[in-house]
């Protein structure tokens, strides 16, 4: 009895063995996959990474200081932000009402909306660029008429507004659009029967369902509009503390070999980086748990 | 006569919203495009022509398609890899290691362009080690593939995971007791099913690559039939003032980027039937 027992139990264990080889790696090919993995993510990621935070404080935290508060820069971080001031919440408008629109209501052509909300994803930024040059410069389309009401587009704040709207439209979108398709609109649907009007449904039940997308959103489109670079380059004309944007003032302080300035301005911009994908994690694994115990 | 199997949409806003969406996509976006359309049709043939095929310009789309092909392999390569360590694997700092592929898509292309020069110059602390084997990355066209793997490498691996998260185990498991090993199940199984996904992701790369800008021009050193990619070349031209000819060399970046939409369109179609 015992012996068969053994025997058993013996083939059990190499049943259980030869079933994990047929279902999951060896141990060193794992690891050795880890470690392959880790090495490419080092190499393109991390030590790009610490080269800029190491360059930009590499003459201590005074140049540092100087750099990033000297009267140039302090002008491109002004323009940035005043950039963004504008760009950032016409997205968002633009991302809200059409999440709307594709997530609430069936319509002819509604696929063809959404390929057209990725384009400009795939567009590279110089074209963009050159679209409004072509539009507003001084051979395009408007330049002449803008010319004679003394109108300033190119070369000026309103040009590196329209080029970053454009190259940041689909973020938001992009965001709300997936997330309320997938909550579908049977909440709407009760707060309106039971009486509340539109705004009021907006305001009380799809924009609290919507928060942490919307955040996400804004973020990412807030970080790329800031370090939006060759569509300001070509419509910007580069006038130093007057139309340069923080990564055109990187490029001008690189070029004139101020590698420390360069980094420095290039920390703050790095920064912003690394809240953005903080907070997209956060906002992941936030939906992770929630669906954890919405199956539990 | 309305469809009374179909209950009324009781939801508001229909005509604002797609009104208001329609305006500003047709005011930013359509309106623009079309602009650069017709004013390069306002060219003649033969002008246009000699524009788009320059020899400059033709080393130009030979560096600009060929290193952006070989960004989009390498990462087709390590992004299938990256996203099967991610969900297969349990190693230390795994969320941070997840959250980090995203920073291509985050850090500005210019701090990326800086800080990659700085690494691969040949003082730099990668290029100094390349230098010993006569290996440059800086100011060469491997530079160029340096810069263009890097702002592609999120792309396969968000697309890849999260199939990889759904893939039943079920179907390794039968593979498995049919008698199948491990590699014949990868190959056989799993692979055939990540590979939509995977195409996309490569895809969405090269699109990603061949219209990049900032990370390059710091990197290639933006030698004429060398190192000059086509976004480059345009930058040049206008700020020569030569309108039309960037005008003609943006409608054939242009086309290329709606041809690259439609393919990923299809792949993702492709995707979405297999599911």
């Amino acid at each position: 009895m015992s012996l068969t027992n053994t025997s058993s139990s013996l083939s059990n264990s190499s049943i259980e063995k030869r079933w994990r080889r047929a279902t999951e790696e060896p141990a060193w090919l794992r690891l050795s996959l880890i470690l392959i993995a880790l090495a490419f993510l080092g190499l393109f990621l991390v030590l790009p990474l610490i080269v800029v935070l190491y360059s930009a404080f590499s003459q201590g935290l005074s140049a540092w200081q100087a750099a990033v508060t000297e009267p140039d820069a302090l002008a491109a971080i002004r323009l940035t932000l005043l950039v963004v001031i504008i760009v950032v919440p016409a997205n968002m408008v633009f991302g809200v009402a059409t999440a709307w629109a594709v997530a609430k209501f069936e319509f002819r052509g509604k696929s063809v909306l959404i390929s057209l909300i990725d384009m400009p994803f795939a567009i590279s930024p110089v074209v963009v660029g050159l679209i409004f040059v072509v539009m507003f410069g001084s051979q395009g389309w408007l330049g002449p008429w803008l010319y004679e009401h003394d109108l300033k587009i190119l070369y000026a704040v309103p040009g590196i507004v329209i080029v970053i709207i454009f190259g940041t439209l689909p973020f938001i979108a992009r965001e709300l659009i997936p997330l309320m398709q997938q909550q579908g609109k049977e909440e709407e649907e009760a707060s309106l029967t039971l009486g509340a009007n539109g705004w009021k449904t907006f305001w009380y039940v799809t924009l609290p369902n919507i928060k942490w997308g919307l955040i996400y959103g804004v973020i990412l489109c807030n970080a790329r509009a800031m370090g939006e670079f060759g569509a300001v380059a070509v419509v910007s004309g580069r006038i130093r503390g007057e139309t340069n944007t923080m990564p055109l003032h990187i490029e001008v302080l690189y070029n004139e070999y101020m590698f420390t300035a360069a980094f420095a301005v290039s920390s703050l911009l790095t920064g912003l980086a690394l809240v953005t994908i903080a907070i997209k994690s956060a906002v992941k694994w936030n939906d992770e748990r929630r669906q954890r115990i919405a199956a539990a | 006569m309305p469809n009374l199997n179909q209950p009324r949409n009781v939801i508001p806003g229909f005509g604002l919203t797609m009104g208001f969406s329609l305006f500003y996509l047709g005011l930013v976006f359509l309106i623009p495009v079309a602009g650069l359309l017709i004013f390069t049709t306002t060219m003649s043939w033969a002008d246009f022509w000699s524009a788009i095929s320059h020899p400059q310009v033709v080393a130009s789309y030979k560096l600009s398609f060929g290193a952006s092909l070989i960004g989009a392999l390498i990462n087709l390569f390590f992004g299938m890899l990256v996203a099967w360590v991610l969900v297969r694997y349990r190693f230390p700092g795994k969320r941070i290691v997840d959250a980090l592929v995203d920073l291509p898509f985050a850090l500005p292309t210019a701090v990326a362009g800086i800080a990659l020069v700085t690494l691969y110059a040949s003082t730099g602390w990668v290029g100094q080690h390349l230098d010993v084997f006569g290996i440059r990355v800086a100011y060469t066209q491997l530079g160029v593939v340096v810069a263009l793997t890097y702002i592609g490498l999120p792309f396969v691996v968000r697309t890849v995971q999260p199939v990889l998260e759904d893939l039943e185990a079920e179907f390794e498991e039968v593979s498995a007791s049919l008698g199948a090993s491990r590699f014949t199940t990868v190959r056989r199984v799993i692979l055939p099913a990540l590979l939509p996904a995977a195409l996309t992701g490569f895809a969405l790369a090269f699109a990603r690559a061949l219209g990049e800008y900032g990370s390059v021009v710091f990197i290639s050193g933006n030698l004429p039939y060398r190192t000059e990619i086509t976004p480059l070349l345009i930058v040049t031209k206008i700020e020569q003032f030569d309108y039309q000819g960037a005008a003609a060399i943006g409608t054939v970046m242009l086309l290329a980027a709606f041809l690259l939409l439609l393919l990923i369109n299809g792949l993702q179609w492709w995707a979405s039937r297999r599911h």
